[in-house]
Formats: C-alpha cells, sequence, structure tokens
C-alpha cells in the first residue's frame, strides 16, 4: 500500500495565450512513513507537485492517488476538507498566525477544522509541544520566538491531527545551517515517532542529504539514477 | 463561535490605530444621529404637545364640509342633537379616549365701547375643555387660570387685549350674527388674557358654551367641533382609524356623509415642519449607513488585503470558506459593535448634559421654550441594530473575496 500514487501526472498553467508545461507526466509512488525530498532548480516543478500531492492545485491530467483516495477531481470544498482531515502543511515563511500563541496556532487545526473536544485537545496540543521541544514556549506569540523555534512550532501544527502526510515546501530556506538541520532531525524524528509520512522540497544540497529517498525533477520532469529524464530515484 | 470572535478581537487589536480611527468615525456617526433624534424629537414632541394640548385635541369631529369652510366659522355647518349624541356615545364607549370637548366657533365683533375689532370665539364648556385641552390654562398670562372661565366672562389674546387697550375686568361687548342673520350683542368681563401661540386657533378669545348659544339664540343642542384627547397618543392612529370607519359611513337622507374626521395634523400646518424633521432624520440616518458602509467596508478591504497570505495558510490548514468568511465578517461587526457602543454612551451622557445645562430656545412668538432632549429605548436601538447590520453588510464582500481565494495564489503572495 502506497500513500502517494501518481501516474501521467501533468500539469499545466496559462498564461494568455502561452501554455506553460509545469510537470510533464509524472509517475512515483510513495510508501507510508517514508521521509522524501524533491529536489531540483528552481521552476523545476517541486512546489507545483507538492501543491497537487497537497490538494491545493488540480492535475491537468493524469491520475493522483493520496492516502488511499484518488484526489484528481475534488472540488475546491472537497480538498479543503480533505487536506484537513489528512494532510499537515509546513512553509518556507513558517505562516503562524500572528494574533495566536504558540499554543492556539498548534490547537487551531484541531478547533478550527476538527473540531475536537476541549479537554482531548489541550491533551494533544500539550504532546506535541512536548515532542518539538516548546512546552515551556506555549504561552508566546510568533513575534517573541526565533525562526527556527516558529518551524517547529509549525511541525507541531502539522503534526497535531495526526495526518498521514506532511508536506513541508522549502522549510530550510529561511533557517541558518544549523536551524536547519535540526528542524530535518526534528521531522524525521516526528516521522519515527507518528510515521507520518514527509515529503518535503528544497534546493538546498546540505538538506537534501538527509532525505531518505530523493527525486530529482528538471523541467516538469522526474530523473532516473542516470540523470536522465523520465525515472525515479531512491 | 467564541474563537471566532477571539480571533477577529485580537486581529483588531493587532492593527489598533486603524481600529480606533474605524470606530471614531462609526461613534461620531452614532452620536451625530442620536443627538439629532433626542433633539429634534424633543422639539418635535414639545410643538406637538403644545399645539395638542393647547389649542387642538388629537383628533376632532366636524360636520361634512364644515373644514372646507372653515375660515368662515359658518354656524349652518354645527352638528345637531343626534348626531352629538352619535359622537358621544362612540366616545363613550372608547377606553382610549381620556376627554373631549364640545366647542361652538364662531366669529364675533368685539367692542370696548371706543374701537371695534373682528375676533374669532371658542365657546367651551370649561371642565371639557380643560380636561381636553390642559395646557390651555397655562397659556393665560394675565388673570385667574383656575376654573378657566365662566359664564359671562371672555378669555382675551394678548394681541387683541394691546390693540384695544383692554385690561382686565373690563367689560367689553361680543356682537354676532347667528345662522338666520340676525345680530345680538351681549356683554362680557375681560377674565383673562391669553398668550398667543402659532398656529390655528392661536389667537382665538374664548367664552363659555352657553352664553354663545345665548348669544347666537342656538335653542338646541349644537356644536361646531368636538375636540378628543388620547390617553396615549401613540394609540393616534388605531383610535383616528376605528372612528373614522365608525363616522364617516354615517350617511344622510340624501346618502351623502354626515361626519368628517381629522388627526391633529391635518389640522396644523405644523405637521409639515414634523414631517420635514423626519425627512431630515431619514437623511441623517442615511447619511450614518453611508459612514458606515465605507468606513467598514475600507478597513475589511485592507484587512483582507494585508492578511492574503495568513488566508493562503488558514485555507491551506483546512478552514472552510465558511469559516473564513465567518472570521472577516465578524471582525466588521466587533467593529460596528464598538463603534455604536462609545457612540451611544457619549450620546447618552450628552443628553443628560444638554438637559442639566437647560437649553432654551423661542419658537414663533413663544420665547424661552426650554430644550429637553430624551431619546426612546426603541430610536436608540433601531439606530444601534442600523450600524450593526451596516457593519456586516460592508464586512461581506471583502469577507467572500476572502473565502474564495485560491490557497496557491495567497500563498505566494507576499
Amino acid at each position: 500500500m502506497t500513500i502517494v500514487t501518481a501516474s501521467q501526472l501533468l500539469k499545466n498553467y496559462v498564461a494568455g495565450d502561452i501554455t506553460v508545461q509545469a510537470i510533464r507526466g509524472v509517475d512515483f509512488s510513495i510508501e507510508p512513513a517514508s521521509f522524501v525530498s524533491f529536489v531540483g532548480p528552481s521552476g523545476s516543478g517541486k512546489s507545483t507537485l507538492l501543491n497537487m500531492i497537497g490538494c491545493l492545485d488540480p492535475p491537468t491530467s493524469g491520475s493522483l492517488e493520496v492516502v488511499g483516495t484518488d484526489v484528481t477531481n475534488l472540488s475546491p470544498a472537497q480538498s479543503a476538507a480533505f487536506r484537513g482531515a489528512h494532510i499537515g502543511f509546513i512553509f518556507q515563511d513558517f505562516n503562524l498566525i500572528p494574533v495566536l500563541t504558540v499554543f492556539e496556532n498548534i490547537e487551531y487545526p484541531l478547533l478550527m477544522v476538527q473540531n475536537w473536544p476541549a479537554a482531548k485537545r489541550k491533551k494533544q496540543v500539550e504532546k506535541m509541544l512536548e515532542s518539538v521541544g516548546m512546552m515551556d514556549q506555549g504561552h508566546k506569540y510568533p513575534s517573541q520566538i526565533s525562526g527556527g523555534q516558529k518551524q517547529r512550532v509549525a511541525v507541531a501544527r502539522a503534526l497535531v491531527t495526526n495526518a498521514k502526510l506532511v508536506l513541508a515546501d522549502e522549510p530550510t530556506a529561511n533557517l541558518d545551517r544549523d536551524t536547519a538541520n535540526r528542524i530535518i532531525a526534528l521531522m524525521k524524528a516526528m516521522r519515527d515517532e507518528f510515521s507520518t509520512t514527509f515529503i518535503f522540497s528544497t534546493h538546498d544540497p546540505k538538506v537534501v542529504k538527509n532525505a531518505e529517498i530523493i527525486y530529482t525533477l528538471e523541467d516538469g520532469q522526474l530523473l532516473d539514477n542516470n540523470g536522465d529524464q523520465g525515472g525515479s530515484h531512491e | 463561535m467564541n474563537n471566532i470572535f477571539k480571533i477577529a478581537a485580537r486581529n483588531l487589536r493587532r492593527y489598533k490605530r486603524r481600529t480606533l480611527l474605524t470606530s471614531i468615525l462609526i461613534t461620531l456617526g452614532v452620536v451625530a444621529v442620536l443627538l439629532f433624534v433626542s433633539v429634534s424629537g424633543s422639539f418635535k414632541s414639545m410643538m406637538i404637545g403644545q399645539i395638542t394640548d393647547s389649542m387642538l385635541g388629537h383628533i376632532q369631529v366636524h360636520r361634512k364640509g364644515y373644514m372646507a369652510s372653515m375660515d368662515s366659522l359658518p354656524l349652518n355647518r354645527n352638528l345637531q342633537g343626534k348626531q352629538i349624541a352619535k359622537v358621544k356615545k362612540m366616545l363613550d364607549e372608547n377606553d382610549a379616549v381620556e376627554a373631549y370637548s364640545m366647542r361652538i366657533k364662531l366669529g364675533a365683533m368685539f367692542s370696548n365701547f371706543n374701537e371695534t375689532t373682528n375676533v374669532r370665539l371658542n365657546a367651551v364648556n370649561p371642565k371639557q375643555e380643560m380636561a381636553t385641552v390642559p395646557m390651555l390654562q397655562e397659556r393665560i398670562i394675565k388673570g385667574k387660570k383656575e376654573g378657566l372661565l365662566s359664564k359671562g366672562e371672555i378669555l382675551i389674546p394678548e394681541l387683541v387685549a394691546k390693540g384695544m387697550k383692554v385690561k382686565l375686568k373690563d367689560t367689553i361687548v361680543l356682537v354676532a350674527t347667528n345662522k338666520d342673520g340676525s345680530v345680538n350683542g351681549q356683554p362680557f368681563v375681560v377674565r383673562g388674557v391669553l398668550e398667543g401661540i402659532s398656529g390655528p386657533g392661536g389667537r382665538d378669545s374664548y367664552i363659555h358654551i352657553d352664553d354663545a348659544r345665548t348669544l347666537l339664540r342656538i335653542e338646541g343642542k349644537e356644536v361646531s367641533e368636538i375636540a378628543i384627547r388620547l390617553k396615549d397618543m401613540d394609540k393616534l392612529e388605531s383610535v383616528f382609524a376605528a372612528m373614522k370607519g365608525g363616522l364617516t359611513g354615517l350617511k344622510n337622507k340624501k346618502g351623502k356623509p354626515v361626519f368628517e374626521v381629522h388627526s391633529w395634523d391635518k389640522l396644523s400646518p405644523f405637521s409639515k415642519i414634523a414631517d420635514m424633521i423626519d425627512l431630515m432624520t431619514l437623511f441623517i440616518k442615511v447619511m450614518l449607513v453611508a459612514i458606515v458602509l465605507v468606513s467598514i467596508m475600507n478597513v475589511m478591504v485592507m484587512a483582507v488585503y494585508e492578511r492574503i497570505n495568513e488566508i493562503g495558510t488558514i485555507a491551506a490548514i483546512g478552514t472552510g470558506p465558511g469559516k473564513i468568511m465567518a472570521l472577516f465578517v465578524t471582525e466588521g461587526f466587533l467593529l460596528g459593535v464598538l463603534g455604536t457602543i462609545l457612540g451611544v454612551v457619549i450620546s447618552l451622557g450628552a443628553i443628560v448634559v444638554m438637559n442639566m445645562s437647560q437649553i432654551s430656545f423661542d419658537f414663533g412668538r413663544q420665547k424661552g421654550l426650554l430644550l429637553s432632549p430624551t431619546i426612546a429605548a426603541g430610536d436608540v436601538i433601531i439606530v444601534v441594530a442600523i450600524v450593526v447590520a451596516i457593519a456586516v453588510l460592508g464586512s461581506l464582500q471583502p469577507a467572500w473575496k476572502a473565502a474564495k481565494m485560491d490557497p496557491i495564489t495567497a500563498l505566494r503572495h507576499v
């Protein structure tokens, strides 16, 4: 059983008279509890691919199955519900909600998306705070913590709903080397603790080396072991 | 729902200056409306009170055609015995009626034995008249107020007293023509001088109804008009409708209507001023709506624009469009509520201060009328409801835009 399966996945963007092929018919599958990185230069299609896996952007053609559901033709409302139920997101700029405390940011998906009861919510958020080493920072606002701490909070927020899949688009791009390594290590530890699949995109080679499975993208196509188009490597 | 309120309130606190400025704008609008409503409303009710409580009453009943020839005070258009009894029965059976006064209105020559002038006269039963127009006594600026007047006495307006150089207790003669065309004269003692007020009947003299019957040689019971006072003026419309329905349908032998019924506003030109005040109140409310709509929309459009990335984040996490919309609508709602609460508190304070300051004004010949602004709870509730509803309405479009935002585009926004 795979957690993500893509077959002949294609994504075109139309700008006026010009059609840009962002993803050109890729095939891949990802096993549960994998720690996967999509790498490639800017414009290679990493973010587009992550957006499609995250049900933020529908594919133009091909098929895409995520957490056992065919997400190719979901409506925007169905996509939102699916994301809320199964997928966690970690963003390059952390994207914490500034008016909420660290605790409330982690609590947000449970409260506003999944409607967990208060006691269960509190227990779960405290568990996540402890897991990411932020137990004593819960009362602080995002403006009162460092970039690395923000990304820890973002990791906790992505995992708090017991998501099967976490997507991280350039999660270390705005962090220094040491912090970036610590965040990658944290994500790996979370994968080990919760058996969550992590898929992240990066173009930083020093971060890439931490990934267990690496897919290289170039011009919207996956490269094989030899750097040729049309395959993937692990 | 509490969490939506909490997040919305925190977002308002996040942009303190903008929230404060917008709230102040709404507050100023609410204060302007409430103060205008209270001052104009107090002026209006005072004027209406003056007119209805010292002259007209709330409703008047006449014989059909009387009002059309009112200027000549026709005696051949008086209500007769059976007609009077019909009206009296209807009034006695109506619990909303506090009192009524039967009047004979007539024109006469007023002579001080040296000079003569024309006067308009109201011949009344003093007890009925005082119960129907209780402020009439207060208009007596010279002479005894108690009991209004007795047989053989006359109350004259200030202008006639001055013009004819007549003092209290002077004897004057009234000469009137009855409906048969014969002329009769009768002496009267000046009992008091009345303050003249604006409006029809504001410069009329008063005599006892029995004296009028003698002067005009009226043998049966007949009156020119029946003025009616209600216990509660708010019931004017329903009582008026009931009386009109009950009386105007009655026809004479020729199949023509016998009675005509008028509410005070159809008898006094001041009702037009009252209508103007109502119109101005409406306009100022429309201005308030515009102020609230523009300021809330402006703020909420800015709020959405500034938080596009946040909208993308919460949408990506799985927040449904309904909740995103609710977050922004709630912000607008809270802004409206904040501005309104401030506005109501300031307005009520200002009304108290104005009442304590005892502001006076002149209206026509009446000097030093005391302005006592008040505002009904209903008016406050209406203004609050308008502002809050418009605040929500003004937030809908920006909130809709936020809810419909594509998460990817929003997340890419810098």
